[in-house]
């Protein structure tokens, strides 16, 4: 490799692509050319930095200043005045709203200050598309230790002493799942990465493929040795087009160096992955319905008990772990699972991303320790509220989470503390509601995707969330009596109770919880609905905001 | 691994509380069933145990079998679903909580809020599983009214219908067509709210590879799949002076036809259904028994040339019209084995036609033939070109056992107060060996009762072969034929039929001679057939009333049927000649695999 003595770094993620990103990126590489700068100073691809809000990024080492909002026509002024020059484009530097001092480096900005960053270690640093960068950075150093000089207890001992919950949602001790997984006899086992991430505003999942695809891979071997698998399979929703080819040139990278295939480390120790595609089915994200859906079947859950790692993918036991339950495994392999749990609360460790979303100054990805108050996340980290507007609400664990009001911004974030405050971790998103959200058309946005996501398989669920988003179609419009709104709360418990999978169990939790945080605001639909109090306070109309 | 632990603890019994009965049960039952030891009914809707056949439908969808599993330690009892819940040792289950009944009657109200209000004119009224278990709910109102599903009619086929605005998505439809009778026509579609079950892009079925044997018709709960009623043609063709109408009746309508009229199942109902026919004013009652002795004499005849000259081996019989299609779609390969004979009922309005209706002088144009069958698949059969050809069908209207049991309702008649009258002759003459063509095995055993002494030259004297009965799905017998020994298959159901048929092609096994039939069991078991409602207990008592008939019978084989012989005599020649091709033979087509 050359050495070079500058390396500009930008971001290539899809919320950076989508604000023109490559334009910059060819633009920067035509006019390096063309000053002859091309020898000394090296463009690199990266994954998200997270900053989404103010993408396009583009870092620039070693000096670590870091630009926002780069258009195309601003990579002249970054080459002639900054790469040629010696001088900052500080116009393109970050600044606080209300302030005029840009900050130049990244880790003063406000944003970044609370961060804690393991799983997404990578992401913004190393070139996706370049194992060898992965590699220098300690990349793969972890399943050669795992392998080479650990037995297979040992390597699930560490997971388990680490703590390590399941980062999907579900908070299963990974350590636990894995020796489940190899207590099973069974000549054939499969370890599965879903990467179905489907919360709306959601895309922790798909930032960390894009970012760091060798981080995933490298975990899956771990966890393939550990349980006793040579398969992977990496379940990918096909709207992922990005972080597919990004995997695909990983995986291929990866064998050619004989980090996956056989006899991987010159052990006896073969492991390889295969990537299947959904169709971008919500419900696919649970893990039976997963399954099938990788088996070509319907993607529909499946009653448990047996549970996947007893019969998962094709009757074989299955380890089913999320991406980034993947990416903290090998940094808790070579660090150790001390190094671990010193982050975080007792019963969380480590860390969490989040994909904050919404009604919020920095729309993006952050990654903290578990322990750090939503208020922390919502005004240090976001920024505040949009247009300086008040806080409302904050909705966690997507879909099937709730909301959590202003009197619990100061509840520490872990599992448990969610769960109870009437929400859940959930995959990570976290969207921002302001004074002009009405709840009830909170609510109405959530059961709506869950209606339409529901697979239909089980009544309460198929028929049931259908007449809940319709009961509160006829409260939005005015329609509805108190009695109404009793049916309703009924229907919401009876669904939760009676349905086959998570999906139908969780699908009420957004009426439950702005019913029991914003009643008035139900009340006021159905007593008061002509006069509206405040101002777009009931204007039943109004969409939140997503994005991502 | 699950499985392998049942074993090993196959004989231990565990201890359980079913609301406050404390029990002993069996080590891997389910809660279900074990509820039923204690004398505890669980309502279930989409659970459907035909262990018999090897099908249990376990899709714990309806969530109507909710029970509360009480969970004291953590004071947090939970639902679970009764069907696919296995009992642990020291479980406490309540079925009869608050928690458990609301969600059971909320199911029930969800699935009733999405169904259609029409019970009055639904084909299944008084016959539903749905209505019934809102009876047994007493649901009186419906708290979560709003939008149906609103899905057009599939009436493309002539044989069933699919009316998806009343499927409830219990899927045991499914689970029959892939797992048991493995045509994979019908599985989910779309998803939520619009959710049911059809063939894959929701295609017409006439366009997809059923098969049409019902066998989902008769799973399903509700009238999502029912048959295409074909009882008004049955009273216009009556009402028609100008008309000459025959009725015949299949072998296994006798045995089944009474449970329609509350009658023990089993019950053996041949005169008095013989009578109904003739009150309801048919010109002239036969008996498909009278084509099935035909079918023998062909077959046989074709056994024996095949074995002869050999053709090719083995011989599969071609009396079901849901197996030769079935044969057409999934093994077009194999098109050269089946007999080229027509099914009993197809040679039988041939017959009525051309002999009957020339030795009584009615011009054949005329001449409605009405088959009563077990079957749904009869009705598409009777509508294959080739078998209308020369500008009449050889059958006119198929209505199946249940049809027949509402026609006789309608017109008034008391059917279990009937006295029993004959089949009208010649046509109506018959012998044992045609009644078990009503069973699995049945066809076979009457083919080989005949080849035995045409054969040999000796006279048969025990006609049961006990080696080709049973109610298996898959069986396989040896006969010995003075010095032959045939090797005999036999499959009931499409699912063992498919194994039978991959045997063959991949040549795993010789046979010289194979019956199929498309229904577990056989016609006795059709889609056309009174619901059995998952009692398989009532296939076994019409099986055993079949073998019954046939001691009763004074001939039991087809070759000594006088009428029979008296056929060939007079107009078709020699068995398997010129005149039989033309009349009684048909041929097959390669069909498309959707």
């Amino acid at each position: 490799m050359a050495i070079t003595r500058t390396n500009i770094m930008i971001c290539v993620g899809t919320g950076c692509l989508a604000t023109e990103s490559e334009k910059v990126l060819k633009n920067l590489e035509l006019i390096l050319k063309a000053r002859g700068y091309d020898k000394e100073v090296k463009i690199i691809k990266t994954g998200c930095f997270g900053f989404c809000e103010q993408g396009p990024i583009v870092k620039i080492e070693p000096e670590n200043v870091f630009y926002v909002r780069v258009g195309p026509k601003d990579a002249k002024d970054i080459i002639d005045e900054h790469i040629i020059k010696g001088r900052r484009v500080e116009r393109l530097l970050y600044k606080e709203p209300f302030q005029n001092e840009g900050i130049d480096k990244q880790e003063n900005i406000p944003f970044y200050k609370k961060q804690l960053r393991v799983a997404l270690r990578n992401c913004g640093l190393v070139n996706p598309e370049d194992i060898y960068e992965y590699i220098a950075l300690g990349g793969y150093e972890a399943l050669g230790k795992a392998i080479t000089k650990m037995s297979r207890d040992e390597v699930i001992d560490t997971v388990k002493k680490s703590c390590l919950r399941g980062r999907g949602g579900g908070g299963f001790p990974t350590g636990v799942k894995w020796e489940i997984a190899k207590a099973q006899e069974s000549q054939v086992k499969f370890i599965i990465c879903n990467a179905d991430e489907g919360d709306p505003g959601a895309f922790m999942d798909r930032s960390i493929l894009e970012g760091d695809p060798h981080s995933v891979l490298e975990a899956m071997a771990i966890g393939g040795y550990a349980i006793g698998s040579d398969k992977g399979i990496i379940y990918i929703r096909a709207e992922y087009p990005l972080a597919i080819s990004r995997l695909k040139t990983a995986i291929s990278q990866a064998r050619e160096l004989g980090l996956l295939g056989k006899n991987i480390f010159d052990t006896d120790f073969n492991f390889d992955i295969d990537i299947k595609y959904g169709a971008g089915a919500f419900v696919c994200g649970e893990e039976t319905a997963l399954i099938n859906s990788c088996e070509g079947k319907r993607g529909e859950p499946n009653y448990k008990p047996p549970y996947p790692a007893q019969e998962g993918y094709w009757g074989h036991p299955t380890c089913v772990n999320n991406v980034e339950t993947f990416a903290n495994i090998p940094s808790i392999i070579t660090k150790g699972p001390e190094w671990f749990t010193s982050m975080g609360t007792e019963n969380s460790k480590g860390t969490k991303v989040f994909a904050l979303a919404g009604k919020i100054n920095n729309v993006g990805l952050v990654e903290v320790p578990m322990g750090i108050t939503l208020r922390e996340i919502i005004y240090d980290i976001g920024g505040g509220i949009q247009g300086g507007k008040k806080f409302k609400a904050v909705q966690t664990g997507g879909p099937s989470g709730g909301v959590i009001t202003e009197n619990e911004l100061d509840t520490p974030i872990d599992y448990d503390s969610l769960t109870g405050i009437g929400s859940m971790m959930g995959s990570g998103g976290m969207i921002v509601m302001d004074e002009t959200d009405n709840m009830v058309n909170i609510a109405k946005f959530y059961l709506e995707f869950t209606m339409d996501e529901s697979c239909g398989r089980c009544t309460p669920c198929r028929i049931g969330t259908k007449r809940l988003y319709e009961m509160l179609n006829k409260i939005t419009s005015g329609k509805a009596t108190m009695a109404d709104l009793d049916a309703m709360k009924q229907l919401s418990y009876m669904v939760k109770d009676g349905s086959l999978c998570g999906l139908g169990q969780t699908a009420p939790n957004p009426i439950i919880s702005t019913m029991k945080h914003f009643w008035n605001e139900y009340v006021a639909l159905v007593t008061d609905y002509d006069n509206p109090q405040g101002e777009g306070k009931y204007e039943a109309k109004n969409k939140i905001g997503i994005e991502s | 691994m699950a499985g392998s632990q049942k074993t090993h603890e196959d004989k231990k019994t565990i201890n359980v509380i079913i609301n406050d009965q404390h029990l002993q049960v069996p080590y891997g039952i389910s809660i279900l069933e074990a509820s039923t030891e204690a004398g505890v009914r669980i309502p279930t809707l989409c659970h459907l145990d035909l262990h018999d056949i090897k099908m249990v439908n376990q899709t714990a969808s309806c969530r109507v079998c909710m029970v509360e599993l009480v969970d004291s330690k953590n004071n947090r009892n939970k639902l679970v679903p009764a069907c696919v819940t296995t009992i642990t040792d020291g479980m406490i289950i309540r079925t009869d909580t608050l928690r458990s009944i609301t969600a059971r009657r909320t199911s029930v109200e969800l699935l009733l809020s999405n169904h259609p209000n029409e019970c009055f004119t639904c084909p299944k009224n008084t016959d539903c599983e749905l209505q019934a278990l809102a009876a047994e709910l007493g649901i009186r109102k419906i708290r979560w009214e709003g939008e149906r599903m609103n899905y057009p009619k599939d009436i493309s086929s002539d044989a069933l219908v699919k009316d998806s605005n009343k499927c409830i998505y219990c899927r045991r439809c499914e689970t029959m067509c892939n797992e048991v009778q493995t045509c994979g026509i019908l599985s989910g579609i779309s998803r939520g709210f619009n959710a049911f079950v059809g063939p894959a892009f929701n295609i017409p079925m006439v366009e997809s590879s059923c098969t049409y044997c019902g066998q989902c018709v008769q799973v399903c709960p509700t009238a999502a799949l029912t048959e295409v009623n074909h009882s008004d043609k049955v009273w216009e063709a009556l009402n028609d002076p100008d008309k000459h109408v025959i009725v015949q009746t299949a072998p296994a309508i006798r045995v089944a036809l009474g449970e329609l009229f509350g009658m023990d199942p089993g019950t053996i109902v041949t005169g008095k259904m013989v009578t109904a026919l003739k009150r309801l004013g048919f010109d002239a009652v036969f008996d498909t028994d009278f084509g099935a002795d035909l079918t023998i004499m062909e077959e046989a005849s074709e056994l024996i040339y095949r074995i002869q000259n050999n053709g090719t081996l083995p011989i599969l019989t071609s009396c079901c019209p849901a197996w030769v299609k079935f044969i057409e779609h999934q093994f077009p390969e194999l098109l050269k084995i089946p007999s080229t004979c027509k099914s009993p009922h197809i040679m039988f309005g041939t017959i009525a036609k051309t002999y009957y209706a020339k030795k009584n002088g009615i011009d054949p144009d005329n001449i409605v033939v009405v088959s009563i069958m077990p079957c749904i698949a009869k009705k598409a059969e009777a509508k294959r070109p080739e078998l209308t050809k020369d500008e009449h069908n050889n059958v006119d209207i198929v209505v199946t056992t249940r049809e027949l049991g509402a026609i006789i309702k309608e017109a008034g008649i008391k059917f279990e107060d009937l006295p029993e009258s004959e089949y009208d002759r010649p046509l109506g003459e018959t012998t044992g060996a045609s009644v078990i063509f009503g069973t699995t095995g049945g066809v076979i055993e009457a083919a080989i009762r005949t080849a035995h002494e045409w054969i040999t030259g000796k006279e048969l004297e025990n006609v049961e072969f006990n080696q080709l009965r049973g109610s298996d799905g898959l069986r396989k017998a040896t006969v010995q034929i003075g010095d032959k020994e045939l090797k005999i298959g036999i499959a009931s159901g499409l699912g063992n039929a498919r194994a039978l048929l991959e045997e063959i092609r991949e040549e795993k096994d010789k046979y010289d001679a194979i019956e199929i039939m498309a229904c577990p069991g056989g016609c006795i078991a059709g889609g056309g057939q009174p619901y059995h409602h998952g009692n398989y207990e009532i296939v076994k008592k019409r099986q055993d009333a079949i073998y019954e008939e046939d001691r009763n019978k004074k001939l039991r084989k087809s070759h000594e049927n006088p009428e029979i012989l008296k056929l060939y005599k007079e107009y078709i020649g020699e068995p398997y000649g010129e005149t039989a091709h033309k009349l009684l033979h048909t041929h097959y087509e390669e069909r498309e695999r959707i």
